[in-house]
């Protein structure tokens, strides 16, 4: 169960595997993501089901490995198995056919979770355009993958690499400013989606975010994942991954993210 | 209750012959047992079992205090009417595989129930000692005794089990849990084909994930998952009723009924300031990353934040589970806050008389308002105001009243929060057409039927946050309504 049948390497860091789990591949919807453990003693860990293949039974997953956990994932080959993987949970994404373009943000990994959600605001009819940011042009992922699904792409790099020198949010700007943008979406790093979702409000423009907090069973047992969005306790979990950007306490979250830090070899609010 | 089973064993010559060969004074004046129990000192640094478990001697002793009433109000204080004496006495004449029968005939989970039930409360709190002002009998520990013995009985015989004849209907159980797993070895027994899904990567809900090793150790509850699947009945982990597959995808896979039975797996918080502050956490998540993960033991993956300043919120059973892990992950002081004061506290007598004896403190009449952290986020203290006991609630209980203008600090620097849970929303809000109370239950018929014709429910799902014995009561009763329903139209 849950073998991997074929792993690629977008960088040293991040991970492509395919997985066999046919009953969560069936349900799966984009948005949706699984809890895995990697071995006996595994973690419970939350990742984005990048793509799911009915016929084959396979997901996919993007990893990129920023901790203990993490790190056990990227290492394993093709003919391993992970050994748990259960989902498909969460809420699946909103999708709708807008008069004017949707502006698709990704962050670093974060692009893995958002080319579902770009692949099927174009097949609902939009017109969208995709910034990809990242560090360095290593860390810009799926970008031919993205293009097929999007009318224009815009790379950003904070060391200039790749694409234009600059964050994530000159790129955005530059879309606002120019076109008719009905609706944002932007996943990466919590840093990322909060400044973006400060952009964005600025210009009015309706934005959703999907967050990355620590979540241990994933079902809405425990508020590990708790937020707050419009002053309000949401599960991520159950509740979300997607909120409406501008309504989520991002401090709060990140906070909460560093909680297990000082125990643990882990980056967690990447 | 029917007179078939109010004492339905009295009458045998040999329950006759034990009466008599002892007078009931003499009976009577022979003192309660006590449990052999770990010293506090030394099971606070492990996970084992507190309680050691009664001796056949012990057992023998403890069965020959009982009465054998002619009505036996220990059965009436039974929520679901085990034939308590029937099973006494046959440990009294030391045919422990027969006292487990009868334990069988009624309770899915002897040796869960044994341990975890509020016997106090129950069956014990109407034994006739109570009225002789004398310590009533331990059935709890009887039962314990019973359940452990029969099992070690059948591991080493290595007998298999009778053959049961299947009659290839099949049934879905959503939850492997007391009331999912009660119902699926009813339903197994009157030979039904059983799949239990759980989402959850271990079988046993709560019994695995919420009730800690030192109070319900794991291998008691695989004893009875290996029971259960010699009966046949089939576990999926890993998959959630509502998400991985849904209502109708049972209904394609041929399933004629399928039994809800997913909990209250949703933590309550006191929504104050400063609760989401690193370091205050609810006891699912606590016992969860500790039970289940095993977190904070060598090996595990999964972190867990030892806290030196533990403050527990809530009186309850998953309160003192909550506060006695955190002394055995070390906290120098591990506190109760409770807003009542003792006599009101909801929680089994021995886990609260264990809790006290393990350093536990006890701060009562006394609610938290407000957490504070420091400049990373972490709560570093809180505030707490006094209470007082006023006129009783809606729940019988003199209700907590603030003394104004008292509010004390305390130093923490870890928080669980275990003030209640709520039924788990994932299939009331997947299942079109179910009918859902507004306290997110799922309703039910007298039957155990919800609104939908193949769907029961039971268990916390139904009830809220509740005991193991009343929903292992209720998988019971579902599947005794749910067989007769499936059988009339098959």
């Amino acid at each position: 169960m849950y073998r991997i049948i074929e792993k690629t390497h977008f960088s040293e860091h991040v991970v492509k595997l395919l997985v066999e789990a046919p009953e969560v591949a069936r349900a799966r919807k984009p948005g949706h993501f699984v809890i895995v453990r990697c071995g006996e003693h595994g973690e419970r860990i939350p990742l984005t089901i990048a793509d799911a293949d009915v016929k084959a039974g396979t997901i996919t997953l993007v990893i990129q490995a920023v901790g203990d956990s993490t790190r056990k994932i990227c290492a394993l080959e093709a003919g391993d198995s992970l050994h748990d993987v259960v989902g498909p949970l969460g809420r699946p994404t909103a999708i709708q056919r807008h008069e004017g373009t949707v502006l698709c943000c990704g962050g670093g990994v974060g692009v893995a979770p958002l080319l579902p959600i770009i692949k099927a605001f174009k097949e609902a009819g939009n017109r969208v355009v995709s910034v990809l940011a990242a560090r360095n042009k290593d860390l810009i992922i799926l970008e031919k993958e993205v293009a097929a699904y999007s009318d224009e792409v815009i790379i950003m790099t904070d060391d200039g690499s790749a694409g234009r020198k600059g964050l994530v949010t000159a790129g955005a700007e530059e879309v606002i400013l120019r076109e008719n943008v009905s609706e944002c979406v932007a996943i990466g790093p919590a840093i990322m989606m909060k400044f973006v979702a400060l952009l964005t409000q600025k210009y009015n423009v309706p934005t959703i975010c999907s967050l990355n907090t620590i979540m241990v069973d994933g079902t809405g047992m425990c508020g590990a994942c708790r937020v707050t969005v419009g002053g309000k306790q949401r599960f991520v979990c159950v509740d979300g991954p997607e909120f409406d950007a501008h309504q989520v306490d991002f401090d709060e979250m990140m906070s909460r993210m560093r909680a297990y830090d000082s125990v643990r070899n882990t980056k967690a609010s990447k | 209750m029917s007179e078939a089973i109010k004492n339905s064993g009295r009458d045998a010559q040999w329950r006759i012959d034990l009466r008599n060969a002892m007078p009931a004074k003499e009976r009577a004046s022979i003192p309660r047992v006590t449990m052999p129990q770990l010293s506090p000192d030394y099971r606070i640094t492990c996970n084992e079992e507190v309680n050691c478990g009664l001796s056949e001697e012990m057992a023998v002793v403890e069965a020959t205090r009982c009465l054998d009433c002619p009505q036996p109000t220990c059965v009436e204080g039974c929520p679901v009417n085990i034939a308590i004496p029937d099973f006494i006495k046959n440990i009294q004449r030391r045919d422990i595989v027969e006292a487990g029968a009868v334990l069988r005939r009624t309770s899915a989970l002897p040796a869960v129930c044994g341990r975890v039930c509020p016997q106090e409360r129950q069956c014990e709190s109407r034994c006739i000692y109570n009225k002789m002002k004398k310590q009533p009998v331990a059935i709890g520990y009887l039962e314990r005794f019973a359940a452990d013995t029969c099992r070690e009985i059948e591991s080493t015989s290595g007998q298999k089990p009778a053959e049961r004849k299947s009659n290839g209907i099949r049934v879905a159980v959503a939850g492997s849990g007391p009331a999912g797993l009660s119902f699926a070895g009813s339903m197994a027994r009157k030979g039904f084909e059983v799949d239990v899904y759980e989402a959850l990567h271990e079988i046993g809900g709560v019994l695995k994930y919420g009730i800690p090793e030192f109070r319900l150790p794991n291998s008691v509850v695989d004893a009875e998952l290996d029971t259960l699947a010699s009966l046949g009945v089939r576990f999926h982990s890993n998959t959630v009723i509502g998400k991985t597959l849904g209502y109708d995808d049972l209904l394609n896979m041929g399933f004629k009924g399928i039994f809800v039975a997913s909990g209250a797996g949703l933590p309550r918080f006191m929504d104050i300031p400063g609760e989401n502050l690193s370091g205050v956490m609810s006891s699912n998540e606590y016992l969860t990353r500790i039970n289940l993960m095993g977190a904070g033991r060598p090996g595990s993956d999964t972190p867990v934040l030892h806290g030196e300043n533990v403050a527990v919120i809530g009186g309850g059973n998953t309160a003192m589970d909550s506060v006695r892990t955190a002394r055995r992950m070390g906290a120098k002081r591990a506190m109760i806050v409770y807003r009542r004061g003792m006599d009101e506290m909801p929680a089994r007598a021995e886990e609260i008389e264990h809790a006290l004896e393990e350093g536990v403190e006890f701060l009562t009449l006394c609610n938290p308002v407000r957490y504070e952290g420091d400049e990373r986020g972490r709560v570093q203290r809180m505030y707490v105001q006094r209470m007082e006991l006023g006129e009783p609630d809606s729940s019988g209980r003199r209700r907590p009243v603030p003394i104004e203008g008292t509010v004390d600090t305390i130093d923490v620097d870890q928080v669980i929060v275990s003030v209640g849970v709520s039924p788990n929303p994932l299939i009331p809000d997947n299942i079109p057409g179910l009918e859902v109370t507004s306290r997110g239950t799922i309703a039910v018929d007298e039957e155990h039927r919800s609104s939908i014709a193949t769907i029961f429910a039971g268990g916390d799902i139904v009830r809220g946050g509740a005991t193991v014995i009343l929903a292992m009561g209720d998988g019971r009763k579902a599947a005794e309504s749910m067989a007769a329903q499936l059988l009339e139209n098959a």
